[in-house]
């Protein structure tokens, strides 16, 4: 079978995946969960629910703020004992709903069975409904509001879904152990996906080091008899599951800079994602779960928890045996991309894929010694750019230089610093001048506007 | 030979003739007209091209100063009243002189007062660490301590004081241009008046955590109490959102604030003598007793 | 767990760092090194050792004492300046010669521009350069080599300097060959005479395989100046075999494999591009072939590899690679 990549770039991290054959097992419910009112990008929820009163799983607990925002669902059900400002796992304070829990009631109407209904809704607009109400965001990391990627705005067509089951991230388990308990869930979430956006084909693609998944996938689309659903084997190499780099592997077209995936007719949705709304519109059930990794070397246990969201992360890490001397660092997510937790009392979110230990040995950075000119950040940047000099412009604080060396395209995977030999922060700079490029080109933009509509009236 | 000669001479003339019209009429066509008074206004400048008065440079603030109606919206803070004069007096304006201000710095988050939480590992920069998360510390207001305000200063006027972690100003080198105050992701640093002889009183503190939280933070921090509120007999010190603020028009610079304050995160500087506390607090009970007697009466 | 850290992402590394990547370079230079020993014994031991310690101490005195800058020793790119103009340099050079050689390759080619990775020249080229022009003597005549505990052997000239006098003297490429008996096996092995690293082109390209492997280098540099140094050879001498040498002949002399496997690849004085790379490579491959046919001096690859050092700038900005998404 051949096997496809991305055409600029990459890195070839060790993929770790030491938590690979432990299945996914419930976590036992915690005293109290946090539902934070911003798990997704976009307007933080509203919360409809107050204080003292009695919410059951699976219950609306806040609506969207906005436009791109999403519901918000008791994962737990008890009693609500307070709302206000806690800090998140960087320390920033976000709008939570605390909640008591008191043993566990789903709301009526939820389908928790494990029967699997393969007979998807002719109504696609119901379907969207459904997926809008039940909360279900990118769960591959952006934790976008899915109900708003499925509506391609006018004018443009999509010609394919891809199933994003990569986990190109070193360490990350949760995705390969869903496809592997949860194929046919997943399955009939892509032919739902596939069916909204008007019948296109659909692929699901999954890197080489995954042939359990692969084979298992393959077998469930041959069993359930889905057409226009295919399994394609993604060569190891990261950032693989990068939205824009999977679009180029499985399309060979390039979205554009600024540009969203359906400009070049594609879809993305994450294999949790395809869980999500199989949930949502087979089983009328929301967000109120996901499953964590929790992994690393100096891990008391390599996991695979199906974490209520909202349960806290030291409350996840002591269930396993407590965080042990020798982790020096928490992350949330993967070691590429994902953040290092300040605070282990803050709760997880419906994005939260892992909690990933290392110690210090691992991750501590080397100081950083002068630039010898290799070329490794270029040669290892999936996007094509030249992270030395992007340093060198961030530094300088040129805005105009930053924009024409296209700073703003950078997709923040980390590639250049894992590869640079002289440990130079080369994407903590980066960082500060894509969003200082970013901000240039909004404010542009609404100056421009203001402009024209002067000019209108 | 001779003919050589000539015709080297000839050829390097007509050449020189040739190329010097070239350049006359190059100049002619490309010359811009400039007020004059703008290379004048330059040359009062302090030529730092600080940005200190919001714009990138001397010259352009010269040209900008030259084409505004009055000097209201330009001033230059390094120059300070002395320049401005000149620049006024070329221009023909009037202008109002400004109090002398310096960068103050309103933290009280030494390495003691403030114990480090976790250990930041990412690149020394204030704005990237405080991009990523709330700072190494329990208290999400103060400093980073990553010397962004340092950098950021061309006069050489900061600099970190490595006991306590936080940055110092050297108020004789300070030219109050603001461009640290700019470089602060957590807006501690305020441009405040000198005041007389260089006294003032000011709370070193900005965050806006609960009282008890702040605390648990740090030792100095404004908890919020609104002790120095009611202890101010001018109306000086504002309390919003848990932090005092003290209005330097209206201080009086009596000190009662800083004798009061549970925490220590008022202060006063360059006061000739250190404050006498229990004075203080003293004075002010004998005062209260008055008033609430006289309020019996 | 006492603190945990806190970092941007990523929170790994890779194994690389410019000390792991500057050992390589020295591992693959070793066996042409230990060649060197064995062909040329204890004076070129001298000659290696005097040109590393030199440079070692160099770059440690001037980052204490004049840029007052943690040492940089650490990591290893003097170890590789100093092999490498050992290898530059015949093995009858007298210490102080080498030892001005260093102080020309790290003080003035490396540390005035601010030190590793800021420097626009290859400092062991430009160290060698100056030698070559300040004291052609010890530079271009050549002891036969006498083995690691031989007796001193006659002196002669380097092939590309026979051929250079043969031609002027107006005798054919073919009679000089054949004059002084150079047959192109034993170049391939063994040397002819010249500098150290000229000393057997297996070794070298041993080294250069492993630098590829290791991922440490790009080929691209390399392959092209080989190739462009073979196709003008082949054109020129194609034209008039009694006037020019041929392609073999080229590639096998005058430190040709030593500058294209080791010093045209020195990261810091390379383009970055795959394309700029090309360039560059074909850049020295023509200019060095032109040196040599129609130049006084009659080694060319040194002077190539820093004239087109000069354009590196420019070839980086020319040559950059396609963006994602972008025309």
């Amino acid at each position: 079978m051949s096997k496809h990549t991305f055409s600029i770039g990459g890195v070839h991290p060790h993929d770790n995946k030491i938590s690979r054959a432990c299945a996914i097992e419930p976590l036992p419910l915690a005293p109290t969960v946090y539902l934070s009112m911003s798990q997704h990008i976009g307007a933080p929820a509203k919360p409809v629910v107050a204080v003292g009163d009695k919410v059951k799983v699976g219950q609306v607990v806040a609506e969207p703020g906005g436009f791109v925002s999403a519901f918000i669902h008791s994962s737990v059900s008890g009693t609500v004992k307070s709302i206000g400002p806690r800090k998140d796992l960087a320390g920033n304070p976000q709008t939570c709903i605390e909640i008591a829990v008191e043993g566990d009631e789903w709301l009526e109407g939820i389908d928790t069975t494990d029967t699997l209904i393969t007979e998807i809704p002719a109504d696609n607009k119901a379907i969207l409904d459904k997926i809008r109400l039940g909360g279900v965001v990118g769960l591959g990391g952006a934790t976008f509001p899915t109900h708003v990627k499925l509506s391609p705005p006018p004018g443009s067509k999509c010609e394919r879904v891809i199933i994003n089951g990569c986990e190109c991230e070193p360490y990350l388990t949760s995705d390969f152990r869903t496809l592997l308990e949860k194929g046919e869930q997943v399955v009939v979430g892509a032919a739902i996906l596939r069916q909204v956006m008007g019948n296109v084909p659909c692929t699901i693609a999954i890197e080489e080091n995954k042939p359990e998944a692969i084979a298992h996938i393959q077998d469930v689309i041959g069993k359930l008899g889905y057409e226009g659903i295919e399994v394609m084997v993604m060569k190891m190499m990261y950032p693989q599951g990068g939205e824009k780099q999977l679009i180029d592997a499985v399309m060979h077209r390039q979205v554009g800079s600024g540009a969203l995936p359906i400009s070049v007719g594609a879809v993305v949705q994450n294999v949790a994602t395809a869980l999500a709304v199989y949930d949502a519109v087979q089983k009328n059930k929301p967000i109120v779960d996901n499953s964590v990794t929790v992994t690393g070397a100096c891990a008391p246990k390599q996991a695979n928890l199906l974490v209520r969201v909202g349960t806290p992360l030291r409350y996840i890490l002591d269930y396993l045996g407590g965080v042990p001397e020798e982790a020096a660092k928490v992350i949330s997510g993967g070691p590429m991309m994902g953040r290092a937790v300040a605070n282990l009392d803050a709760a997880t979110v419906k994005g939260t894929g892992a909690l990933l230990l290392l110690t210090e040995k691992e991750t501590r950075r080397a100081p950083a010694s002068a630039c010898i000119r290799c070329g490794k950040c270029a040669d290892a940047c999936p996007m094509g750019l030249e992270p030395f000099l992007l340093n060198r412009l961030v530094k300088a604080n040129d805005l105009e230089q930053l924009e024409k060396n296209a700073a703003q395209d950078c997709i923040e995977c980390g590639c250049c610093l894992y590869s640079c030999p002289a440990h130079i922060p080369l994407l903590d700079n980066i960082r500060m001048g894509k969003g200082a490029v970013l901000g240039a080109i909004r404010a542009r933009a609404a100056a421009a506007k203001a402009a024209a509509e002067a000019a209108k009236k | 030979m001779t003919s050589t000669i000539i015709w080297t001479i000839a050829i390097i003339t007509v050449l020189g003739l040739v190329l010097a019209l070239v350049l006359y009429l190059v100049a002619k066509k490309f010359k811009v007209e400039e007020d004059p008074r703008i290379d004048e206004v330059e040359k009062v400048m302090p030529g730092a091209n600080c940005g200190g008065c919001g714009f990138a440079g001397c010259r352009a603030f010269a040209e900008a100063a030259v084409k505004a109606p009055n000097l209201d919206n330009n001033y230059c803070p390094v120059g300070g009243n002395d320049v401005m004069a000149k620049v006024a007096a070329i221009l023909g304006y009037e202008v109002k002189a400004k109090a002398p201000q310096v960068a103050v710095v309103r933290c009280n988050g030494t390495c003691e007062n403030r114990p480090k939480v976790n250990e930041y590992d990412g690149f020394t920069s204030c704005k990237v660490k405080a991009a990523l998360y709330s700072g190494d510390t329990a208290c999400s207001f103060g400093c980073l301590g990553c010397g962004d305000c340092v950098e950021a200063c061309q006069f050489g006027a900061l600099s970190m004081d490595p006991a306590t972690g936080l940055p110092v100003v050297d108020e004789s080198k300070c030219t109050a241009c603001g461009a640290c105050a700019k470089a602060c992701p957590k807006r501690i640093i305020e441009l405040r008046p000198k005041g007389p002889r260089g006294m003032r009183e000011y709370v070193s503190c900005v965050n806006h955590d609960k009282g008890p939280a702040a605390k648990k933070a740090c030792a100095a921090a404004c908890i919020g109490c609104g002790i120095c509120v009611k202890t101010c007999t001018h109306e000086a010190i504002i309390l919003d959102n848990n932090v005092a603020y003290i209005d330097p028009a209206k201080c009086k610079l009596c000190r009662e604030c800083e004798a009061m304050c549970p925490t220590g995160a008022i202060h006063g500087v360059n006061f000739p003598k250190p404050l006498d506390k229990e004075a203080v607090k003293e004075r002010i009970k004998i005062r209260q007793q008055k008033a609430k007697e006289a309020a019996n009466v | 767990m006492s603190k945990l850290i806190v970092s941007p992402s990523p929170h790994i590394h890779s194994k690389d760092s410019t000390r792991s990547l500057m050992l390589d370079v020295v591992i693959a230079l070793l066996p042409a090194v230990l060649c060197s020993f064995v062909f040329y014994g204890w004076r070129e031991i001298l000659v290696m050792a005097v040109s590393v310690g030199s440079c070692l101490l160099l770059e440690w005195a001037v980052t204490r004492y004049m840029l007052k800058k943690p040492s940089t020793l650490g990591d290893l790119s003097a170890v590789v300046t100093g092999i490498l103009l050992g290898l530059n340099l015949p093995y009858t050079t007298p210490w102080w010669v080498v030892f001005i050689g260093a102080v020309v390759a790290i003080g003035v080619a490396k540390m005035t521009f601010g030190g590793l990775g800021q420097n626009i020249w290859n400092p062991a080229l430009v160290g060698r350069v100056f030698l070559l022009v300040s004291f052609p003597t010890y530079m271009t005549t050549w002891s036969a080599p006498q083995g690691l505990f031989g007796a001193d052997a006659v002196t002669g000239a380097t092939p590309l300097g026979a051929i250079n006098e043969g031609l002027m003297g107006g005798a054919s490429v073919k009679d000089i060959m054949a004059q002084n008996g150079y047959d192109y096996g034993q170049m391939l092995f063994a040397n002819l005479g010249g500098s150290a690293g000229e000393v057997c082109a297996i070794a070298l390209l041993a080294g250069f395989i492993y630098l590829c492997c290791r991922r440490v280098i790009k080929p691209w540099i390399t392959l092209s100046i080989f190739a462009t140094v073979a196709l003008t050879a082949l054109i020129f001498s194609g034209v008039n075999p009694d006037r020019f040498t041929g392609p073999v002949f080229n590639l096998l002399t005058g430190g040709l494999i030593l500058g294209a496997c080791f010093m045209a690849t020195d990261y810091v004085t390379s383009p970055m591009s795959v394309w700029g790379g090309v360039v560059f490579g074909v850049g020295i491959g023509f200019l060095t072939m032109m040196i040599r046919y129609f130049g006084s001096y009659p080694e060319g690859v040194s002077f190539a590899i820093l004239i087109m050092n000069s354009f590196v700038p420019l070839i980086n900005m020319a040559f950059k690679q396609k963006k994602f998404g972008r025309k």
